[in-house]
């Protein structure tokens, strides 16, 4: 089948899916967007996580044919012509980055948090990101970005 | 060669838009070069890569953990619509045999399957569905045998030999004072550490693509490409020039990528079609797909004089390497050599015996042997201390090794070894405030009178899941300390290669790494880049591709790349550091004798500025390829285990704050606090998140992860049913980091990662059963074990 869907602010189109296929394959394997990861691919880790209308979903929970027209924003859609999305900078800022498989679904999670929380705590923080595992890093640092990121934010940048 | 149309790529300089000062040497906080490409989504990973016109491979395993293979046949999976082949190990044109330490698993299973989940048979095909759909139209014709599922039962006579040799991989004897010793208090347990998982988020994956003269190139994520490279070349039947290795982007790895994977396969497959071939595991299959830690049983006799001091240990511990050897035979030597702890006993007689079982294959994970001890010795020590009536802290102070102790191997400590500083640095930290409306708090009536809430479920046990206001809550504390060697040991030749070429690029001196040492996610490419603007006074520092191309880095595991390939940065950086100032010496005319590199510059402490590095380069390139090697290790005796069998030990010490509801059995840690000594911090911020993540793995270990695997079968495959650590599982963290440097090791490092995988866990035990008042002789400790519905094993 065909699938055609605004991705990251293009009009994008991939053919031959089988219907089997998640909107994650979709995206990593056939229309070169592979910074969305594949960890668990059963909706458990939340390192595909993208925006599907604006909401966050695990892409490997979606099926292809359940992206048709729809609006997605991947990760690789987040920075601008010539700087990073504050979230990604001040996840290099804070060291929060090791192996970063986890980093592209913790991303776009707290992208979507800070959209709708300019200042969380740290415990709102832990609720917002507790379905995205990471294995690295012992989420220290994560919280330290997520709070960074968000001061920042809150002062314009 | 060929390149695949998505690669790996080289890690560049520093872009632009970075800040300079982060453009720092040793000591400093340089960025990651890997950073900006991670957090945009452009890093690839070996399941991102792609080729033109490649097909996808997938691995048809045994569903069976003990069987004979009667027939395989595969000819309705072959007329499969999109399959282009399928192989069984009368494919594989070389040694139909791979293995770290010894060569005993069939990279295909021939006439016998020794664990469910063993590779038997290989499908490429044009989708990935294609191929798992056609895989199970292969025919394996099993005669299903009783497996072999324990590694005592495994050792005893009688059992059946699951390997030509017989069950036993190895039994390390210590062997140190009077076996008979004898002491005023004794205290015995025994101890059971369930099998974890490293449960890297990327899953095995690479893309093997095939030269069209008969070779290949494989890239792939992994821990160790030489050692890759033996092995794959001996199944292939082909020279190292024909098998070429490079690195792709490694999604965590804690020992789960030391042993091969889809390596070989990926490799037949594409020199049988002639297509580039893409494997990617997917979450069930990585648990098949890689060694775990050694499950253990152990037990230990700890005696003592009347104040406390340490008179014996005699411990037996039993690791179950499963169905292969993988490091198994290391593993017993770390676990049998620093089996006591950091602890100086006069008297000492351990057994420490690996044996095969019908299980998953165990093998390397972060901490490898020292961390199933540390929670028995550890226990132990907290149960002396009880005996005595001595503070647990106390105990471990008087008894603790330090420079100059003599090891159970008779190995004298020759570096600092502050085993009572850490621990008296953790317990001083200040305690985590008592929990609100719980014990030593406000009651919550009170608190509620005054219109505050009397408490935040998120900060219970059991969460926002409301299953408790407090009652039935109790807090504990609990300490450990461990120790762990650093690089390879007995004897093992460990080196590391790196080459370095300094230039001029754009009117800009510019460095270039090259070695084969992979970078998993801890940090090794910033470190090589700290190291050159340090040696080479250059901020310019790019890392070429990992790769084949160059000699071995060694593994990296064992907290050993800081110390070996960075040993072998700062070597080459030297050397070609030195043939710079002889270059800027002969355009001179005349010797400077602290003539040296800083900044870009040449300077000398009487003259200044001399001369600028580019403009004395030019068009010149100087390039240096060093091999560099630390001070030797030696085998121990087989008799005794007395020898120089280890290059460097690490020391971290641990304090866990835990409340328990004690009628569900759920635990929340509140803190963590660690005290660790590096050496020296190369990068401070990594260092820092080495000690969080380690942390985080012990943590996971003591409470929560277990490969749960009965009559030889995974039961729990998945992260639906095998948890690790979420975000609301682990604590806020206090850190303590030392340095005291180690005057054998480059800059006087120590190598950081394991430590505080090994010390985090016990702690957390410790804590447990000081608010519950139980033994607890198993980890992971489950709701069960602290409610007693199912108490775990008797002592």
């Amino acid at each position: 089948m065909r699938i055609a869907a605004t991705i990251n602010g293009q009009q994008m189109q991939a053919d031959d899916v089988w219907p089997g296929e998640s909107l994650l394959y979709v995206l990593r394997e056939r229309l070169g967007l592979p910074g969305s990861k594949n960890a668990c691919e059963q909706g458990e880790c939340g390192s595909c996580t993208v925006y599907l209308d604006g909401i966050p979903v695990c892409a490997c929970l979606v099926a292809a044919g359940q992206a048709q027209g729809r609006d997605i924003v991947t990760v690789e859609g987040l920075a601008g012509p010539s700087q990073l999305h504050p979230v990604q900078q001040a996840f290099l800022d804070a060291g929060a980055v090791q192996c970063g498989f986890c980093t592209p679904g913790l991303i776009v999670a707290t992208h979507d948090l800070l959209s709708r929380d300019a200042e969380p705590t740290d415990l709102e923080i832990r609720e917002a990101l507790a379905g995205n595992l990471c294995r690295c890093t012992g989420y220290e640092k994560i919280l330290d970005a997520v709070r960074l990121a968000a001061s920042r934010m809150r002062a314009g940048g | 060669m060929s390149t695949p149309t998505r690669a790996p790529a080289a890690a560049p300089g520093i872009a632009p838009d970075q800040q300079r000062d982060r453009a720092s040497g040793i000591g400093g906080n340089a960025a990651r070069p890997d950073g900006t490409l991670k957090v945009t989504g452009q890093f690839a990973y070996g399941s991102d890569l792609w080729a033109d016109d490649m097909l996808w491979g997938v691995t048809l395993r045994s569903p069976h953990p003990y069987a004979r293979i009667r027939g395989v046949a595969v000819g309705e999976a072959l007329a499969t619509g999109g399959v282009f082949a399928v192989l069984t190990h009368a494919d594989v044109p070389g040694k139909n045999r791979c293995g770290l330490e010894h060569s005993d698993q069939p990279v295909l299973a021939e006439d016998v399957v020794r664990y469910q989940g063993e590779p038997v048979a290989l499908v490429a095909a044009d989708h990935p569905e294609v191929a798992l759909r056609a895989a199970k139209k292969i025919a394996v014709d099993y005669q299903v045998l009783d497996p072999v599922t324990e590694a005592r039962a495994a050792l005893a006579p009688g059992a059946p030999a699951l390997h030509p040799d017989g069950n036993l991989v190895r039994h390390l004897k210590l062997r140190k004072g009077d076996p008979a010793a004898s002491a005023e208090v004794v205290v015995t347990g025994c101890y059971q550490v369930g099998m974890q998982d490293q449960a890297f988020l990327g899953p095995e994956a690479g893309l093997a693509v095939p030269d069209g003269l008969g070779g290949v190139d494989l890239y792939v994520a992994t821990q160790w490409l030489h050692v890759d490279q033996r092995q794959v070349c001996a199944a292939l039947g082909l020279p190292p020039e024909q098998v070429r290795l490079t690195l792709a982007g490694v999604g965590g790895a804690f020992g789960g990528r030391e042993d091969l994977s889809m390596h070989v396969h990926a490799c037949l497959l594409a020199l049988h079609t002639g297509k580039p071939i893409k494997m990617v595991y997917n979450r069930e299959e990585s648990f098949f797909g890689h060694v775990h830690r050694h499950p253990a049983t152990m037990r230990y006799e700890h005696g003592a004089s009347a104040d406390g001091k340490l008179q014996y240990v005699r411990a037996e511990i039993y690791l179950d390497g499963g169905a292969y050897a993988s490091s198994t035979p290391a593993v017993v030597g770390n676990a049998g050599t620093m089996g006591i702890g950091p602890y100086v006993v006069p008297n000492v007689h351990v057994d420490c015996y690996g044996a095969y079982t019908n299980n998953p294959p165990c093998g390397a994970m972060r901490g490898f042997g020292s961390v199933q001890t540390a929670f028995a010795y550890e226990a132990q020590m907290d149960k002396l201390a009880a005996t005595l009536g001595m503070d647990p802290v106390e105990l471990r102070c008087l008894n603790a090794m330090s420079l100059g102790s003599e090891a159970p191997t008779g190995q004298i400590v020759d570096s600092q070894a502050p085993v009572a500083e850490l621990l008296d640095r953790v317990r001083k930290m200040p305690l985590p405030p008592a929990r609100a409306g719980g014990i030593g708090g406000p009651s919550a009536l009170a608190a509620q009178r005054h219109g505050q809430p009397a408490f935040d479920l998120r900060d219970l046990p059991g969460g926002v899941a409301n299953t408790t206001h407090g009652e039935g809550v109790r807090r504990g504390i609990g300490y450990a300390v461990a120790y762990k060697n650093v690089g390879f040991s007995e004897g093992f030749d460990d080196y590391s290669t790196a080459r370095v070429r300094l230039e001029v690029i754009g009117g800009e001196p510019v460095a270039t790494v090259h070695t084969a040492a992979a970078e998993v996610g801890q940090g090794l490419v910033t470190v090589q880049q700290q190291i050159c603007r340090t040696e080479l006074g250059v901020d310019q520092v790019v890392i070429h591709p990992v790769n084949t191309q160059v000699g071995s880095g060694g593994s990296t595991s064992a907290s050993r790349q800081t110390y070996v390939t960075g040993g072998a940065v700062r070597a080459a950086c030297q050397a070609v550091a030195g043939q710079a100032v002889a270059l800027a010496q002969r355009q001179l005319g005349r010797t400077i004798a602290d003539l040296r590199l800083d900044g870009g510059q040449f300077v000398s402490a009487a003259e200044g500025t001399v001369a600028s590095l580019a403009g004395v380069l030019g068009s010149d390139i100087i390039e240096e390829t060093v091999e560099w090697r630390h001070r030797p290790t030696y085998p121990v005796d087989p008799e005794t285990g007395q020898g120089f069998a280890h290059v460097q030990y690490a020391f971290a010490a641990h304090r866990a704050v835990v409340d328990v509801d004690t009628e569900l059995g759920l635990v929340k840690v509140v803190e963590l606090a660690c005290a660790q000594d590096v050496g020296k911090a190369i990068n401070p911020d990594a260092v820092l998140g080495q000690i969080q993540g380690g942390s985080a793995q012990g943590l996971g270990l003591a409470i929560m992860e277990e490969i749960q695997v009965s009559d030889g079968m995974i039961r729990n495959p998945s992260f639906t049913d095998y948890l690790i650590p979420t975000i609301l599982d682990m604590p806020p963290m206090q850190i303590d980091v030392l340095e005291y440097p180690d005057p054998n090791a480059p800059y006087g490092l120590r190598g950081v990662g394991e430590p505080p995988t090994i010390s985090s866990g016990p702690a957390v035990a410790a804590a447990i059963r000081a608010a519950t008042g139980l033994e607890l002789h198993r980890v992971p400790i489950r709701p069960e074990h602290i409610t007693g519905s199912m108490p775990g094993p008797a002592p």
